[in-house]
């Protein structure tokens, strides 16, 4: 029982006939549309890798079917910024060397993204807190709070 | 592919998403958030031959106070909750909880029907439940039904639901005590608990004139403490209560070992949360 999928991911729209219902919405990014940023962890919701938006929330692909994003607006990491331009928040983890391997570092961005829109982040309790769904096996963590709290800081100076 | 092959439906009203899901006879699956389905699915602990979307159903996503009562719809999110300024003014307890339930992420996804349906003994969402003394309205093939939260949740991850209900709304009755405390242990911050407590108050001049208490990860269901409700009630407030109080609520669990902690670590635990609950909720608030 296949089905049709349009969805709009990073701002480019895509008809996709056939999609399975049990393909995974991080498997149909990664294999069928060949975005292969999103990364693949765990595949149960523990690790965060796989983690992008949908429709602005940040969202596991892999708890999330390919046929639930018929409709909606994705962003992955690709969307956020390109190697030659990165956005604020990639800029960060690259000042304060918030990644080592780069594993996690896409679920790291889009869960970030998403912190940064929905809460005050106003102490590192509160940064490490929100980051405690995405586990990353290298830097420690310390980095990835560092460049977050930059970002915060970055964004209460542009919004007085 | 993770999850192995099933057959997909999208209703957009409850009455389809019943008749779809009695038709499967057994054998299908009613997907909300996904945030507990999906695990199970990709390591093919589930294999139901069809899944029943509800996102589609609009109706079932809301947060309305009624007079005496809170209700909220089996489609609401996590995040929803957590945000509501309803659930802040008339349920300040669920409203500190939500914060521990799960990360933003799966807040942003997880529903509060998925989450009491699923019945894990460690989710803050079903304790809350039982404190509270919701009723949970599931709809089947013959009608409504009203359920008492505490003969909803029967075992670990096993609920009282009939092979064709679903979970519609689920209704809060706003409590007369205005004293509370929610206390949680877990090994990340969002995980699901080793030990939570949660008590609600209510205080005389000199005494505490009655509680509720709820505690989870120390059984097979979210438990509902009345013995020590009973024992506590019309107690002098004086220096000793707290350790009364935290004795008592250890007296009355009896949690098993696994993995994670043994028995006797958990009931020392639940303790120590007992101990700060009761002073958190009995001071000026």
């Amino acid at each position: 029982m296949e089905r049709k999928v349009t969805v709009t991911v990073n701002g480019t729209r895509h008809e996709i006939g056939n999609v399975e219902p049990r393909l995974l919405l991080s498997d149909f990014l990664r294999d069928t549309l060949g975005l292969t940023g999103t990364h693949v962890g765990c595949e149960h919701g523990v690790c965060g890798a796989c983690t992008v938006l949908m429709n602005g929330d940040s969202v596991r692909s892999c708890l999330t079917l390919a046929v639930q994003a018929d409709g909606a607006e994705i962003t992955t990491v690709e969307g956020l910024g390109s190697p030659e331009q990165l956005n604020e928040l990639q800029r960060q983890f690259r000042e304060h060397h918030g990644l080592q391997c780069g594993f996690c570092t896409p679920g790291m961005l889009m869960t970030g993204e998403d912190l940064l829109r929905k809460y005050p982040l106003a102490s590192d309790d509160e940064i490490r807190e929100g980051l405690s769904g995405n586990l990353c096996r290298c830097t420690g963590y310390q980095n990835i709070v560092a460049a977050i709290r930059a970002a915060a800081a970055l964004r209460q100076e542009k919004t007085p | 592919m993770k999850p192995a092959r099933f057959d997909y439906v999208a209703p957009t009203t409850l009455g389809a998403a019943v008749e779809a899901l009695a038709a499967t006879n057994g054998d299908g699956k009613v997907l909300a958030g996904g945030q507990s389905l999906l695990p199970l699915l990709n390591f093919r602990m589930v294999r139901p031959s069809v899944i029943i979307d509800l996102n589609g159903i609009k109706e079932l996503s809301f947060i309305e106070a009624r007079s005496d009562r809170v209700v909220i719809g089996a489609l609401t999110r996590h995040r929803e909750i957590e945000q509501s300024s309803v659930i802040a003014s008339k349920l300040p307890l669920m409203s500190a909880a939500m914060r521990h339930v799960a990360h933003l992420a799966i807040r942003n996804r997880g529903t509060i029907g998925g989450s009491l349906s699923h019945a894990d003994p460690a989710a803050e969402l079903p304790m809350l439940a039982v404190l509270y003394d919701a009723t949970i309205v599931a709809e089947g093939t013959s009608g409504r039904r009203r359920i008492a939260a505490e003969e909803f949740f029967v075992d670990a991850l096993t609920n009282s639901l009939a092979q064709d209900e679903i979970v519609v709304d689920v209704e809060f009755p706003i409590p007369q005590q205005d004293g509370w405390a929610f206390e949680e242990v877990a090994r990340r911050f969002g995980d699901f608990a080793l030990a939570s407590l949660a008590v609600l108050v209510k205080r005389g001049a000199s005494t505490l004139e009655q509680a509720r208490v709820a505690a989870m990860g120390v059984g097979d269901t979210p438990l509902r403490l009345r013995t020590v409700e009973h024992e506590v009630a019309e107690m002098r407030i004086d220096d000793s209560l707290p350790n009364r109080f935290s004795e008592l609520v250890m007296a009355s669990v009896s949690p098993n070992s696994d993995l994670h902690a043994s028995g006797e670590y958990r009931r020392q635990l639940l303790g120590a949360l007992a101990r700060r609950a009761i002073i958190t909720a009995l001071g000026a608030r």
